[in-house]
């Protein structure tokens, strides 16, 4: 008995240095993470960039349009809510994979810069799913709020900006840190245009090893003890915005 | 009060619900610099509706708005210059709850009047030692009572030293024992020439306070006069009806 587990403990400690210390392969998961974190990292600030736009444009429009005056703001927040709604359709209806490999292989020809890339494409898939979280949050301020604001003399974009907008990012942070996380998770169909993100790594390793259980489960460990981290993080900063509130 | 005519409206309507429901018809109305205007009427009968258009909360369907002799309805009229000398306190308050008492207070005056973060709260500060919630400052709205809410909201509105403040049901959504510490603010507002337009149900706080009284029913003006005129002697039927469900 204490010779199996002595034999398989050597077996293991030898799997375990031909994966990550041989070679150096270490260096595949640490590469790799660092592209996996840089794509959803930009890929979060662009996804919230467009989504804040796009939900102001579509909420708007839907509080504000029938009661404007008619005129050119009227006319072009009809347009820009219209391409909203497509690019949420869109963005929602297709698989990211695909859209990564459509703007891979027929927009981006010229460059190799698969982080970049990655970037942007995850970027705008995240802001569609951004939009609708701050939409929803915006939504679910009251019309109250916009009153008072723009009774003290505030216009409708300051009113958004100081009133509502800060009250919304409240409401709408748990949605949004499980946006993230599934965004961190979802970058690792990356690989798919050589992108050499944390799976990538994980499967570089696999292929030069022939070591199918060592590496995939160290990918897969790293992406549970990034979400975990990542989640007390969020957890810490909604309990500092509500504190006092309560 | 003086004879300066602050707020003038004209042949004001506002329909809802493209033109099915008509919640003003033909309104002529002038506030006088230093009155105190307060509109009665049963429920539905466009009394909110009224004083939400005259800083074009609402914005009516047809009919004008003179504010200090300008047409606030016409299209070229820059409206949120207009709102910061019009003061609003709303039936829920609508503090902001993510700001505590000061923030509520000094965002206004900061951003829009350019004023200096000290300036605005000594301003503040003021303000709120005269309600007597000068303690409360760092506090968020929700660790208020209602009563104090109100205030608040009160002179959150008067920390951009507005010509005419406009209340909608102020202590509707009060319970009856802060009613009285609302009103009271109301009515030394009232005493310093403040010019206020009341829309309210405290009929006490209309005889007792205002300068004229304002009768609303189905959208119109049914009658208006002084207290005594419409409390002790109201002419049209409608009024009568009213006050005697109420009085």
């Amino acid at each position: 008995m204490a010779e199996a587990l002595q034999s398989l403990w050597t077996e293991l400690a030898a799997d375990f240095h031909t994966c990550f210390i041989e070679k150096n392969r270490w260096k595949y998961l640490t590469s790799g993470l660092g592209n996996t974190l840089l794509i959803t990292f930009f890929a979060l600030l662009m996804g919230v960039v467009i989504g804040v736009v796009i939900a102001i444009v579509r909420s708007t429009y839907a509080k504000n349009y029938k009661e404007m005056k008619p005129g050119f703001g009227k006319k072009c927040l009809a347009v820009a809510n219209w391409f909203g709604g497509v690019y949420l359709t869109v963005i929602r209806g297709t698989p990211v994979v695909v859209q990564l490999m459509i703007i891979y292989y027929c927009i981006f020809v010229s460059s190799n810069n698969g982080v970049l890339i990655g970037a942007v494409s995850f970027g705008i898939n995240s802001g569609a799913y951004v939009a609708e979280i701050f939409r929803s949050g915006i939504m679910s301020i009251d019309n109250g709020q916009f009153e008072a604001g723009r009774s003290l003399g505030f216009n409708y974009v300051q009113t958004l900006r100081y009133i509502v907008l800060p009250q919304a990012f409240k409401n709408v942070l748990p949605s949004l840190a499980n946006e993230f996380i599934v965004l961190l998770k979802e970058t690792s169909v990356a690989g798919y245009v050589a992108v050499r993100d944390l799976t990538k790594g994980g499967d570089i390793i696999r292929g030069a090893t022939y070591q199918t259980f060592m590496p995939l489960l160290a990918v897969a460990a790293i992406y549970l003890a990034m979400v975990m981290f990542f989640t007390h993080l969020v957890n810490i900063l909604e309990r500092r915005l509500r504190a006092g509130e309560r | 009060m003086n004879d300066k005519i602050l707020i003038h409206v004209e042949g004001l309507q506002k329909e809802f619900a493209g033109g099915e429901v008509k919640a003003l018809q033909n309104i002529d109305a002038d506030i006088h610099s230093g009155e105190v205007v307060v509109v009665i009427g049963p429920s539905g009968s466009g009394k909110s509706t009224f004083l939400r258009c005259l800083n074009l909360l609402e914005v009516p369907t047809a009919g004008s708005i003179y504010f200090n002799h300008v047409d606030i309805t016409d299209k070229s009229v820059d409206i949120n210059l207009h709102r910061r000398k019009m003061g609003m306190v709303f039936q829920h308050f609508n503090l902001f709850p993510h700001m505590t008492i000061l923030g509520n207070m000094t965002l206004a005056p900061m951003k829009l009047l350019g004023k200096s973060k000290e300036e605005a709260e000594k301003k503040a500060m003021e303000l709120l030692t005269r309600v007597g919630l000068a303690d409360r400052a760092g506090a968020y709205p929700s660790q208020l009572s209602g009563g104090q809410k109100q205030r608040i909201a009160i002179v959150r509105a008067l920390c951009m030293e507005p010509e005419v403040m406009l209340f909608d049901e102020p202590t509707s959504a009060l319970d009856p024992e802060m009613v009285g510490e609302v009103l009271e603010v109301m009515k030394e507002l009232a005493h310093e020439g403040m010019t206020m337009v009341v829309v309210t149900h405290e009929m006490g706080f209309a005889r007792e306070v205002g300068d004229r009284v304002i009768f609303m029913a189905d959208g119109m003006i049914v009658e208006e006069g002084t207290p005594e005129e419409i409390f002790s002697a109201p002419k049209q039927p409608r009024t009568k009806e009213f006050l005697a469900k109420v009085l």
